[in-house]
């Protein structure tokens, strides 16, 4: 537990875990749009993602707005995609607009690479280049992706793209560029840093406080107790591929 | 013997003679052809590395790193390309490739030795997104946290 923990320097034991049962109320109290640091966990940089923990995002539908696109565009400045949802276009997330057929009730979710435990891009991945890291983030490594697409076709949840197009001016913390497939990162440059990715910040700062980003493997952060709490669903359960990303609302 | 002994002379002298003139002539050939790279210098007093060792190894450093970095979420500054680009990016171009005298494009082109590196990574150093620069900056550009000796220090071995 310690060592997944801020590395404050607190010479006895018992303040230290004092200071951070008050850090976890601090946490639960400020939460909604305050919480910017949402996540004590912050590692040494010469430490690597550490597979004592595993990324999640919970999504709760009901507070998703209709049409609102906050989580979206804050993807796309992040990470320097252009915007446009045409079919060669990069789109990390995207909202789904999901139909009850038989009253015609309407609600939006929004959809992206779901980092599953057993991801199928991975195990498609021809030459290793579709990755996941210690801590669950499902990456792809654009020094040995060759293009080849399998993973698009093996993802269920159509959550990659190919980039078709030269780009330039990237954002120097994600780098991009022709001929590789790319997806949603949990935006992994912000999580190295402590903070939470980018459309979870939005939301929360947007006042929909839809999206919950934390550790599924600590039993005491927001994420899992939220989601022991109440009941969550995995998108495409039946594959088995135990997703990190959980909906509730659906 | 009288004559292998003259012989020996005889090769030992012409083995010189071969060592001088290389010597005569190599400065001379190294300067042939295209005039050498003139780098601009960059920020700060000295690279991470020292210099012929950077000039040699740093393809190495990189790829190493880049490695770690990607695949095991390893973020130490000291070797990182971003740290490159911040220190050496051209006043003129702001960048390190955008034209054939910034700091990469400079000796690569020299050289011959194709670059894929900018085909992706950014070619000039870059603030955050503006609709985020209301967020209180990360704990690695204020230098202020915990974390910052740590990064100051950070070795990548």
């Amino acid at each position: 537990m310690s060592d997944l923990h801020n590395q404050t320097e607190i010479p006895d034991s018992s303040e230290r875990r004092d200071f951070l049962k008050l850090g976890a109320l601090a946490a639960t109290v400020l939460a909604p749009g305050v919480m910017l640091y949402g996540i004590a966990n912050s590692r040494p940089p010469e430490q690597g993602a550490s597979s004592k923990l595993r990324w999640g995002m919970l999504i709760d539908t009901t507070k998703c707005g209709n049409g609102c696109n906050t989580c979206v565009t804050a993807c796309n400045t992040e990470n320097g995609l252009n915007g446009k949802t045409g079919p060669q276009d990069s789109q990390w997330i995207r909202k789904v607009n999901i139909k009850n057929l038989s009253n015609g009730f309407e609600h939006d979710l929004p959809m992206m690479c779901q980092h599953c435990e057993n991801p199928p891009c991975v195990d498609v991945c021809p030459t290793g280049a579709s990755m996941k890291r210690a801590d669950g983030i499902v990456l792809v490594d654009r020094h040995i992706c060759i293009g080849c697409r399998y993973c698009m076709m093996a993802c269920p949840y159509k959550a990659r793209s190919f980039v078709h197009e030269p780009i330039t001016d990237q954002n120097p913390e994600v780098p991009r560029g022709k001929g590789c497939v790319e997806s949603c990162t949990f935006c992994v440059q912000r999580v190295d840093r402590d903070e939470t990715p980018a459309c979870v910040e939005a939301c929360n700062a947007n006042g929909q406080n839809a999206m919950i980003f934390g550790d599924l493997n600590n039993p005491e952060s927001e994420i899992s107790k939220a989601l022991s709490g109440q009941a969550s669903v995995e998108v495409r359960a039946d594959l088995r591929l135990n997703t990190g990303v959980r909906y509730q609302g659906i | 013997m009288n004559g292998m002994a003259s012989l020996g002379k005889w090769l030992k002298l012409a083995l010189l003679a071969g060592a001088a003139a290389l010597t005569a002539v190599a400065p001379h050939q190294a300067t042939a052809g295209s005039a050498k790279p003139m780098l601009e210098r960059g920020k700060g007093e000295q690279c991470v590395e020292d210099t012929q060792f950077m000039r040699r190894n740093h393809m190495d450093l990189l790829k190493h790193h880049r490695n770690e970095t990607m695949r095991q979420g390893i973020r130490t500054t000291k070797h990182s390309l971003k740290g490159c680009v911040d220190c050496h990016a051209s006043t003129k171009t702001g960048s390190v490739a955008a034209s054939k005298d910034d700091f990469c494009a400079a000796c690569h082109s020299y050289a011959a030795v194709k670059l894929d590196c900018w085909d992706c990574h950014a070619t000039k150093p870059k603030k955050r997104p503006a609709t985020l620069a209301g967020m209180p900056p990360a704990a690695s550009e204020t230098g202020t946290s915990p974390m910052a000796p740590a990064l100051a220090g950070g070795k990548t071995q």
